[in-house]
């Protein structure tokens, strides 16, 4: 039992502290690899071609001033940031990143990270609403509309995968795709949701809680120090959220044949961050009423035909 | 039907329901404040939106940060002593700004400018075109969201930059136009340097077209948003780019050719769309065409040689009268309209900015967009605040 435990533990703190670090470096290579996409060399002065910079940026927030609003309402000022941050780093622990190698196995993955991804987008709203100024509420009432039709639909393009391997348990999911990746099964699937991912993520072309060139930086607006650094942690964590599910559902998990399971899970990750941050490098963004036009009538209608054409060939075959 | 139910003013209730909201939920506009300090409202622009949810109600426009006096400051400055100032109207396309002033001065003064002269500055008033419009499409780009373009489009810009140090030593504010001619001479290997530049910028200019004159988002965002028909444009005194994107055919250059644009061979650039996106094209055709002229420019100064300065007396000493000369400056028509008392230094000088007059039709083009919208506007009309406020 104590031993056990002690896995666990260990387990925990293997898993969020390469998170954490992930995502630091995760800025670090965004920020390089834009630079090259747009012919510069992104950050080169602190340590070898800049790599402490994301060191040196955490202990800048880390010292900032940290101010709070005089309008603000102070408790939820606080919350928010936090509640940001923890939801993106729990939905963690349910992620399997080699057949062995996860904080906990639980058999409704799925469920718990579907909806903790919605509790984390909540604090983007309270965090526009506890400003107290009239940009992070226009971002905030941004984000809550981005919740409800992106979600959505996020769900629904989940389901498909969710009919042919029969089980919301993630290691399942991965094991039903032993043979094929469910990608080749469910193509439509997969691009619903990689952009509802984008989407969820405030990622160009959807950065529209914080489109910096209208609403200056959005919900985040009165937000410095370390408060700060919380959500631009969560948003990072998020994309890894994101690109280990992709993984998982559509891209076969830990499968592959020659190298370690985890090896190969870490392959696939990287190769959605990379595409992520190609998306940033190219498009420009939505407004926001097309944003939701896009949502509501050519998403949703395609991933609700997706699951009853993955129904319909289901019982014939 | 319950809702409608209770909302039926036949109905007890109903009535009761409506007073309720008529009470409690009155709704009123949001008052939002965007700039000065705003990323994409290109310098100190501010602008007080009226909105209902995100939608615009009303804009007004409140100018004057970046205000120097410079009308004022010209009449204590002789007339060589105020073409430095020019630099600082548009301070992104400063050979146009000298252009129109010195264009002035001369016609007042009824000096004849030598034919290498003439040939130079339309050169760098082209280049110069340029590099706006490059700034132009950079920051426009990047309100949008394409962040690459943005930087596409300075790297052009640097050729251009270092093409305005070869010859007159500065890159911004060059003041390289003089009363009666230019400076001095093009130096060894600018012809050659601005040949290199002719040939690769179209191909350069491809890359931006590929970036985003067919993605879907970009044209989402501009085609059909802001629209301004001609005759309201003219109404509104819009000129430049943004009168031609509403399909009318006025381009300074040809219509009132001034130097020897009239010599030379190109077309203007005219679009019918009336939206952001019209005004877009029109832009990046503009582009083009200030290539082909540079080109032909580059051509004619290889053979023809001369003076480049007018025989012009050491003191400038207009004769009474007054003069207005304008020229189309990227942005529009930049007009100088001086009076002269016979002193050295101008009794009164008035500057039509073309950002100025193009800025007034923001209200018209923004009502009944979306705030993200604003940010389009702002970007495809191309306002400088130097000019601006002046």
């Amino acid at each position: 039992m104590a031993q056990e435990l002690v896995l666990v533990v260990i387990k925990m703190i293997v898993v969020f502290a390469v998170a954490l670090l992930i995502v630091a470096y995760l800025t670090y290579f965004e920020r390089k690899i834009i630079g090259h996409m747009q012919l510069r060399l992104g950050p080169m002065r602190v340590g070898p071609h800049g790599l402490l910079q994301p060191i040196a940026d955490g202990l800048k927030l880390f010292v900032k001033e940290d101010i709070v609003p005089h309008d603000s309402d102070r408790w939820t000022f606080y919350f928010a940031p936090i509640l940001n941050l923890v939801c993106a780093l729990v939905l963690l622990a349910v992620i399997p990143f080699s057949y062995n190698f996860m904080v906990t196995r639980l058999n409704i993955g799925v469920l718990y990270v579907l909806s903790l991804a919605s509790v984390g987008t909540i604090a983007l709203l309270l965090a526009g609403w506890s400003s107290g100024s009239k940009y992070p509420i226009l971002g905030g009432l941004r984000s809550a509309a981005q919740i409800f039709s992106y979600e959505i639909f996020l769900g629904f393009s989940i389901m498909g995968v969710l009919m042919i391997s029969g089980s919301l348990d993630l290691v399942k999911i991965v094991e039903a795709q032993s043979k094929v990746w469910n990608i080749v099964y469910q193509p439509v699937a997969f691009v619903v949701y990689v952009i509802a991912a984008l989407g969820e993520l405030n990622r160009v072309p959807f950065d529209l809680p914080e489109a910096e060139n209208e609403l200056v930086a959005g919900f985040h607006t009165e937000y410095s120090g370390f408060k700060f650094a919380y959500f631009f942690l969560a948003e990072y964590a998020n994309m890894i959220v994101v690109s280990c599910m992709a993984v998982i559902l559509f891209l076969g998990g830990w499968k592959g044949p020659v190298l370690p399971g985890i090896v190969w899970f870490l392959i696939k990750m990287c190769a959605f961050f990379y595409f992520f941050i190609w998306v940033r490098a190219t498009f420009p963004r939505y407004r926001y009423d097309q944003f939701m036009r896009i949502g509501w009538k050519i998403m949703l209608p395609i991933a609700l035909a997706n699951i009853v054409v993955t129904g319909v060939v289901m019982m014939l075959v | 039907m319950m809702e409608k139910g209770l909302m039926d003013k036949g109905s007890v209730e109903g009535q009761v329901t409506e007073d309720l909201m008529r009470d409690t939920l009155k709704t009123r506009e949001m008052w939002l404040n965007m700039g000065p300090q705003h990323p994409s409202t290109h310098g100190v622009l501010r602008l007080i939106l009226a909105l209902e949810g995100e939608r615009i109600v009303d804009t007004e426009i409140v100018i004057g940060y970046l205000h120097r006096g410079m009308e004022k400051l010209a009449e204590a400055k002789t007339y060589p002593q105020f073409l430095p100032y020019t630099d600082r109207l548009d301070y992104i396309s400063s050979h146009a700004m000298n252009f129109g002033y010195v264009l002035a001065v001369e016609k007042l003064m009824g000096i004849e400018v030598p034919e290498r002269a003439q040939y130079i500055r339309v050169m760098m008033a082209e280049l110069t075109r340029i590099s706006s419009h490059l700034i132009w499409l950079a920051t426009h780009a990047l309100d949008i969201g394409a962040m690459t373009v943005f930087l596409y489009c300075f790297r052009e810009r640097e050729m251009i930059l270092d093409l305005f140090e070869m010859a007159c030593g500065a890159r911004l504010t060059t003041s390289y136009f003089r009363i009666g001619g230019v400076a001095h001479d093009l130096p060894d290997g600018f012809i050659e340097q601005a040949r290199e530049f002719c040939k690769i910028f179209p191909k350069k200019a491809q890359d931006y077209d590929d970036l985003i004159l067919k993605n879907r988002i970009w044209l989402s965002r501009t085609v059909n948003v802001a629209k301004i028909s001609g005759e309201e444009g003219l109404n509104l005194g819009l000129t430049g780019p943004n009168i031609r994107g509403s399909g009318v055919y006025w381009d300074i250059r040809k219509d009132e050719p001034y130097s020897n644009y009239d010599k030379l061979d190109w077309e203007i650039a005219v679009e019918h769309g009336c939206d952001v996106y019209a005004r877009y094209l029109v832009r990046l055709k503009e582009m083009r065409e200030s290539c082909k002229i540079v080109s032909q420019c580059l051509d004619i100064l290889e053979k023809l040689d001369g003076p480049v300065m007018a025989k012009v007396p050491k003191v400038i000493k207009p004769p009474e009268g007054e003069v207005y000369a304008s020229v189309e400056a990227p942005k529009g028509e930049l007009g100088f309209y001086i009076v002269s008392d016979g002193s050295p230094k101008p009794y009164r000088l008035k500057i039509r900015a073309p950002s100025f007059a193009n800025l007034i039709s923001v209200p018209t083009m923004v009502r009944g967009h979306m705030v993200a919208d604003v940010i389009a506007v702002i970007g495809s009309i191309d306002v400088v605040l130097g000019e601006v406020d002046r």
